[in-house]
């Protein structure tokens, strides 16, 4: 079946996806975004973790036909994302092109999609990236959780990041990054 | 395979009954599982999310007619006042990303023992509202489990909706699991006061083949609470009833050994929770008393 739907701000289609395939194989095999990972494949470990209509979901449990003229937004296009939401404006959506060339420069200037969200960066200088399988779908999780509460208890971090598990960091260094990222946007406003 | 994907819930009716093998997928918490490690290759999936009127509830004078896809997420947030138990449980679904997805519709399709909301939809009281092309079935919620992962429904049948009743006194739900989250219960126990009628129900997940009420322990415990006429004195509960609720509650599981736990452990966890959730319950029901005197 052919598959239509918005990832990252921009329409996307798939031909001939399988009937029974889950939206993180069409996202990984048919977009070329392999920042979604493929681990548990029964939603036990968050590390797909994606927005569906904005709402977070193991992209692993979608079924591709159940994303049919929905948006998705990746870790790709979280940087791109994080800036419509900060600054307002119009979306102009991360492209696969960009997404797939894209590589961390920091201090640089760049596209949007070349730059860092709030909580990507807040994750480096926590030094909460180890081996980083996990760190897609933390990160997708973690800005969600920000944009809901923008000061979160420990407790709401623990509670919001419950679905996602890194076996590197004993969580410490994840929970550091999420508070920095919330203290560095109350001292913006 | 075919992806049936209904625009309107008539839609939906007909393509069951067109295809009754098809297979109901909602959240896909539990369907997309089976299918990424091939233990199912349905003919066809039915995706019920473009249905929006599944997604909704009303709550009316003596029950909530809850959608049949209504996330837990929605649950926690908007029905804890009506469906105390119920939230309670909800909470304890999977993750976030899983409670975003999942649904008590889903939970019931899917039948499996474990399932969280059933221990809750038995102690509060339920009917599930199947419906077909043929018509509309309301079915009580201990009828509706049939076996390990079975239910009642009709191959043409869906579910649209669940009627649970609101809550007229306290409830609690527990569950047994080895951390807080990310956890299927080794077993799990819901009890629900009813003042009004001055009876108690409960409901027990994954420790039997299907989820059951501990009917002899509710029938013991409603006439010892007569008895000794504690609704109107709002006195405790005497240990020693307590303490036999427990041991009938225990009594009633019909638990396997497992991966997740033994039959013995589960027995006797059961109890536990029984023993603790009556105490919780119990003292609320004595502190909304004192107060509506005081008042």
């Amino acid at each position: 079946m052919r598959l239509t739907f918005t990832v990252n701000g921009r329409k996307q289609e798939a031909d001939d996806v399988w009937e029974g395939e889950s939206l993180l194989y069409v996202l990984r095999e048919r977009m070329g975004l392999p920042g979604s990972k493929n681990a548990c494949e029964q939603g036990e470990c968050g590390s797909c973790t994606v927005r569906l209509d904005g709402v977070p979901v193991c992209a692993c449990l979608v079924a591709a036909g159940q994303a049919q003229d929905r948006e998705v937004v990746t870790v790709e296009g979280l940087a791109d994302f994080a800036k419509q939401r900060d600054e307002g404006g119009s979306a102009s959506g991360t492209s696969l092109d960009e997404a797939k060339r894209w590589q961390s420069k920091p201090g640089e200037t760049g596209t949007a999609a070349q730059r860092l969200a709030p909580i990507q960066r807040a994750f480096i200088d926590a030094g909460a990236v180890q081996c980083g399988f996990c760190t897609p779908g933390l990160l997708v999780a973690a800005d969600e959780l920000l944009e809901r509460n923008a000061s979160p208890s420990d407790e709401d971090i623990r509670e919001a990041l419950s679905g996602n598990l890194c076996r590197c960091t004993g969580y410490e260094k994840i929970l550091d990054a999420v508070r920095l990222a919330a203290a560095r946007s109350e001292e913006a406003v | 395979m075919d992806f049936l994907r209904p625009a309107s819930w008539e839609e939906a009716l007909a393509a069951k009954a067109e295809h009754p093998t098809a297979v109901p997928i909602a959240g896909g918490t539990d369907v997309m599982v089976e299918i990424n490690f091939d233990h199912r290759r349905p003919e066809a999936l039915l995706d019920l999310n473009r249905i929006g009127e599944l997604r909704e509830w009303e709550v009316g004078e003596e029950t909530v007619r809850l959608g049949a896809c209504v996330p837990y997420t929605r649950i926690i947030e908007s029905l804890r006042a009506e469906l105390p138990g119920l939230a309670l449980a909800a909470h304890t679904v999977g993750s976030p990303q899983i409670r975003n997805r999942g649904s008590v519709g889903g939970n019931l399709g899917a039948a499996s023992p474990a399932g969280d909301s059933h221990p809750a939809l038995l102690a509060a009281g339920a009917e599930v509202e199947a419906v077909s092309v043929r018509g509309t079935r309301m079915i009580p919620v201990e009828e509706f489990y049939t076996g390990v992962k079975r239910n009642c429904l009709e191959a043409d049948e869906l579910i649209r909706a669940v009627h649970i009743r609101k809550a007229d006194g306290p409830q609690q739900f527990s569950k047994v699991g080895t951390r807080n989250a990310m956890v299927i219960a080794v077993c799990a126990f819901g009890v629900a006061l009813h003042p009004e009628t001055r009876t108690v129900r409960t409901g027990i997940g994954s420790a039997a083949p299907t989820p059951i009420r501990a009917t002899a322990a509710e029938e013991f415990l409603n006439s010892a609470l007569e008895e000794a006429g504690l609704w109107d004195s709002g006195q405790i509960i005497p240990p020693a009833v307590a303490r036999q609720f427990a041991e009938l509650v225990s009594g009633a599981a019909n638990p396997i050994d497992d991966v997740r736990g033994s039959a013995a452990y589960r027995r006797h966890a059961l109890g536990v929770m029984a023993r603790r959730t009556l105490g919780w319950t119990w003292e609320e029901f004595r502190g909304n008393e004192r107060s509506a005197r005081c008042a």
